[in-house]
């Protein structure tokens, strides 16, 4: 491995970047078809409702408006509705309660923003004059939004769960946990509140839905971060049309974090009315104020959490409790991120012999909740690093120390709550980041800051993750409805040149340089002579996408595979041109040899000579030189780090700035380190975003969203950060052949627990909510002024 | 957005004359304000009547009195080196107001004819005790400003420049509101050409306002520390899900002590 080059562990920079910042990606919004038309949806005004009528005869006769469609519509076509596609049980074994989620609104809203109709005209203003004269007539419910009130909701979300509750799962042995708890020395308890979250790419969702009425098939183009997934659902479940009549195709993509492996109601309406207004293409992008409004958020849950020690401060049992709020509708994978990424997360880096926890999962009048950069695991390491600190704090026992003494240091190691950890080296992260975060003169800084009038803090997040999501066996026995394995097809073109179809799907992660750059590794061919294709579902085998920080784990395990095949093919084809038995040939930079001879070719002269074919017997080798792989993987990849952040309050004002951060994570092998400093930077700066700045608030009264757009919803800004310190520390990941492990999600789940322990222990407080905007700390620090005074 | 006629007029009188003939016409000098309310379909005007033709920018410094033309953005405020001079605390404010963006289309004419509740020039003018010249007249700040987005300004009548009186030293310290950036909390703090101190709110109530408890103590001595234990009552503040009457109240004063430190 090096860091110059183009191969594995090369700082390339990034290929795509020219066209990006130049203004020539080619995102959704760009693509125009002739005769397209543009859609506007009208959306609910309304918490919860009961629709009474819909009156769009105004609208249709507006001028150059091309159809109108409700619930009806809908009905009438027999169109599926949105699906949840992991099935979880209650702990009494019923089913989750999955309300109806129909294309367009049926009967009733049930957030504010729900979709209730689609208007559909000659340009957008036209479409959205048209929208704002359908009329709605409405008799408004009761609603909830908080997901600590849901459960004694006057009127449920849905029919189908009166008390809100969707499931009540459980993970873990509940009597071992209560035993431990029974002989513990010391008890830690605390609640925690995970802030919502509005997850803000920097694109938009957008979708152009067409129909081609010779074909008789549809194509979607759309911001997905898995466009096969899209079509199967779509498909299966929507009935639209069998899958070889419905192509979809996520072109660049800005951003997802989540937000866009789901299917929403906006771009199955676009593809699905289509057909309805004769196949011209129905294009809808969203304003930001409806990416806001109906963009699945993330996090909210609401936790009660114990943590059990022994008189030596050794951790015997963690016990939680947390409600999760899935918003009003139950969105593709909600249901997996509170329960199998989350709870299964509970034990940390940490030797826990007895956990135990439940979920309930909670309907709110609010915009659904699914993942979110990080999804479930960030709200897992928030618990386990807050009170692992806060119990430090209590036994006055240094929390660096205290983490220490309970680590996992034996691998493999298996958890209470199904993981088994593969590899890792906690210490080893553990005195980097001490050692660069001169976390023992932090006293020295600490004084220094008290003479300006700053409340200095310090915090630790050690967090452990799980990435790529597998095996596919494992997981349906849990309840996925998919297989979480990755495809690849290596196709080498007669000149040499490599195209690489990829089932993952990259919104900003750069694989058009990673993957070639294991490409250039191991053909020993130019990173400009390998493109990568992916995001069509016509050119590319199916595939399941980029989420999870699974691309590089999984996806690029599977094109691994595929190059083994490549490279096995074109041995036999080189051996036949030279002359030479295929055991004897040798691979290395490029070159084909054989042993004991000055005979070689290139890499490129290969692949002519696999498609000329006039060189063997095709009898015996198959002309062309192209090979697929599909990779499952055995086990989850396990990243792990520590962080450590530091942060002045401004004891006037309630200011909080993080004037110091440390990550030193454990990626396993890496392949273009500069990317992958890259994704903790947008991680950490994301998690900085959720503890400080971040937080969803609907009106309790009125249930109108009030952080529906930038004016209120706080972004984190590069102003707000420092530059910070990265190291990387590696135990290869075992369970896949280059070793790796996942990074795009690290910094997200690390952070707000380092964050937050800062500037609880600044404030030397137990808690403080996130987000700890300037009001909310210096709102903390009253009592204590008080107490002063 | 609903469409609009658009008129550019070159002179002060023919815009004036554009207005009256308007049905709803709005001046816009840098739109900042406007078109983003328009956007949101929260403004619809049949009338656009862009001052941006007068033409009118500039800032003149004069021995008793700097006279920004109402045209000027709030960039070439901030950048001005005889500003810096003369009256280095109005060319900071003017430097802090939204972003580059806003800094290179908002005008000062267009910011305190509009008199957003939190904008920053509002503060400087009362707090400097400026005059702000109209198509028909000079009014006085403390006359000018009436209110939340209102002013003295009748329907046709155009700001033309703002003339601030040279102070011996002021300060600007703003709090912002951590999301939009605007002031949440920002006080201007001037000590006048004869002695006097003025100290003028915005952000913090329906529009800027004067506190007289803080002029006097700050008259008798100009320190930071003459504002302990002042401070401004919460009852009539602005109170939002960023920061509540009592926060406000209490930044009020910590910006009035910053301000005063940072004067010069």
């Amino acid at each position: 491995m090096s860091e110059t080059g183009t191969g594995i562990g090369a700082r390339v920079k990034r290929k795509e970047d020219q066209r990006f910042i130049t203004g020539k990606g080619n995102y959704t919004d760009d693509i125009n078809l002739p005769k397209q038309t543009y859609a506007y949806f009208v959306r609910s005004p309304h918490a919860h409702a009961t629709i009474k009528s819909i009156n769009t005869a105004k609208a249709k006769k507006m001028p150059g408006v091309v159809g109108v469609f409700t619930g009806e519509d809908v009905a009438n076509d027999k169109l599926g509705g949105l699906i949840c596609g992991w099935m979880i049980h209650s702990k009494d074994g019923s089913p989750m309660k999955a309300g109806p989620h129909p294309v367009l609104a049926q009967g009733k809203v049930r957030y504010v923003g729900d979709h209730v109709a689609l208007v559909v005209a000659e340009t957008k203003e036209l479409a959205k004059a048209a929208a704002a004269a359908v009329s709605v007539t409405y008799a408004v419910l009761p609603h909830v939004v908080d997901v600590a009130d849901a459960m004694k909701a006057k009127a449920p979300v849905h029919d189908v769960a009166p008390d809100n509750r969707v499931f009540n799962w459980s993970i873990g042995d509940e009597a071992a946990t209560d035993a431990a708890f029974k002989n513990a020395a010391h008890v830690t308890k605390i609640d925690l509140v995970n802030n919502r979250l509005i997850p803000n790419a920097m694109e938009p969702r957008a979708a152009i839905g067409s129909y081609d009425t010779g074909t008789e098939s549809y194509t979607l183009y759309t911001t997905s971060q898995n466009p096969h997934v899209a079509r199967l659902v779509i498909s299966a479940f929507h009935g639209l049309a069998p899958e070889h009549k419905l192509r979809v195709i996520a072109p660049d993509v800005g951003g997802g974090f989540g937000s866009k492996i789901f299917i929403y109601a906006e771009e199955v309406a676009c593809v699905w009315a289509s057909k309805h207004i004769g196949g011209r293409p129905i294009k809808w992008t969203a304003e930001r104020s409806e990416s806001f409004l109906a963009d699945a958020h993330g996090r909210d849950h609401v936790t009660h959490a114990e943590l059990a020690t022994d008189a030596n401060g050794i951790i015997t049992g963690f016990k939680v409790h947390t409600k999760a709020a899935m918003g009003a509708y139950l969105s593709t994978f909600a249901s997996c991120v509170p329960t199998y990424l989350y709870a299964t997360l509970l034990s940390g880096q940490y030797a826990i012999p007895n956990i135990y926890a439940e979920v309930d999962a909670i309907y709110t009048n609010t915009a659904p909740v699914d993942a979110y950069r990080g999804a479930g695991r960030p709200e897992a390491t928030y618990v386990v690093e807050r009170i692992v600190e806060t119990a430090a704090r209590e036994l006055k026992i240094d929390p660096a120390e205290f983490r220490r003494k309970n680590f996992v240091t034996a691998f493999p190691h298996q958890t209470p709550v199904i993981m088994c950890y593969d590899a890792g080296d906690y210490a080893a992260a553990l005195d980097k980041a001490l050692e660069m975060s001169e976390y023992s003169s932090f006293g020295e800084r600490k004084s220094a800051a008290a003479k300006k009038g700053k409340l200095r803090g310090i915090g630790l997040s050690a967090y452990i993750e799980a990435c790529g999501i597998a095996p596919s066996a494992a997981i349906g026995s849990l309840g996925a409805g998919v297989g979480l394995w990755e495809s690849a097809e290596v196709r080498v073109n007669p000149v040499g040149t490599v195209e690489i179809l990829t089932g993952s799907h990259s919104h900003g992660q750069g694989h058009e340089t990673t993957f070639a750059q294991l490409v250039s590794d191991r053909l020993g061919v130019d990173i400009n002579n390998v493109s990568i294709v992916h995001g069509d579902t016509d050119k590319v085998q199916f595939g399941m996408g980029t989420y999870g920080s699974r691309s590089g784990a999984v996806g690029m395990t599977a094109i691994s595979k595929a190059l083994d095949k490549i490279e096995a093919k074109a041995k036999k084809v080189a051996a036949a041109v030279m002359e030479a038995s295929a055991d004897d040939v040798e691979f290395k930079n490029g070159t084909f040899t054989v042993k004991g001879t000055d005979k070689k070719m290139a890499f490129g002269e290969v692949a002519l000579s696999a498609y000329v074919a006039h060189k063997f017997n095709s009898a015996e080798i198959e002309p062309g030189l192209k090979e697929g792989a599909f990779h499952d993987p055995s086990n989850f990849v396990f990243p792990a780090g520590v962080h450590i952040c530091e942060v002045e309050i401004d004891a006037d004002t309630g200011v909080t700035e993080v004037v110091s951060y440390t990550a030193v994570d454990d990626f396993g092998n890496i392949i273009n380190p500069m990317i992958v400093e890259g994704q903790v930077h947008g991680g950490i700066v994301q998690g900085i975003g959720q503890a400080l700045a971040e937080g969803c608030v609907y009106d309790k009264d009125s249930g109108q969203l009030l952080t529906g757009s930038y004016m209120d919803y706080q972004m984190p800004r590069a102003a707000d950060v420092p530059n910070f310190k990265l190291a990387f520390t590696c135990t290869p990941c075992p369970s896949n052949p280059l070793g790796m492990k996942g990074c795009g999600e690290a910094g997200a789940i690390a952070s707000p627990a380092a964050v937050m322990n800062a500037v609880t222990d600044a404030l030397g407080l137990r808690d403080v909510a996130m987000p700890a905007t300037p009001q909310t700390v210096w709102k903390a620090m009253q009592p204590m002024k008080k107490a002063a005074e | 957005m609903e469409n609009f006629n658009y008129i550019r007029p070159a002179k002060v009188a023919d815009a004036a004359k554009a207005m009256k003939k308007a049905k709803d016409g709005k001046f816009m000098s840098g739109g900042m304000t406007l078109l983003p309310t328009m956007k949101q379909g929260l403004a619809s005007p049949s009338d656009i009547i862009d001052l941006s033709g007068l033409k009118n920018s500039g800032v003149k410094v004069g021995s008793k009195s700097v006279t920004i033309q109402a045209g000027t953005i709030h960039a070439d405020v901030a950048g001005s080196k005889d500003l810096k001079k003369a009256i280095p605390g109005l060319a900071k404010l003017a430097g802090g107001i939204g972003d580059p963006h806003v800094r290179h289309k908002g005008t000062i004419g267009g910011s305190v004819a509009n008199n957003d509740p939190a904008a920053d020039y509002p503060s400087a003018c009362l707090a400097l005790g400026a005059t702000i010249h109209t198509s028909d007249r000079k009014l006085a700040a403390d006359k000018f400003f009436t209110g939340m987005f209102s002013t003295a300004l009748k329907d046709t009548e155009i700001v033309t420049a703002v003339e601030f009186p040279i102070p011996k030293k002021c300060g600007y310290a703003k709090f912002p509101n951590p999301a939009s950036l605007y002031a949440m909390v920002g006080v201007f703090v001037a000590q006048l050409a004869d002695g006097s101190v003025r100290v003028a709110v915005t952000g913090a109530g329906a529009g800027v306002f004067r506190v007289p408890e803080m002029e006097a103590a700050l008259s008798k001595k100009f320190a930071a520390s003459s504002l302990d234990g002042i401070a401004v009552k919460s009852k009539n503040l602005n109170s939002d899900m960023h920061a509540s009457a009592e926060y406000r109240a209490h930044l009020i004063t910590v910006m009035a002590k910053r301000a005063v430190d940072a004067a010069k």
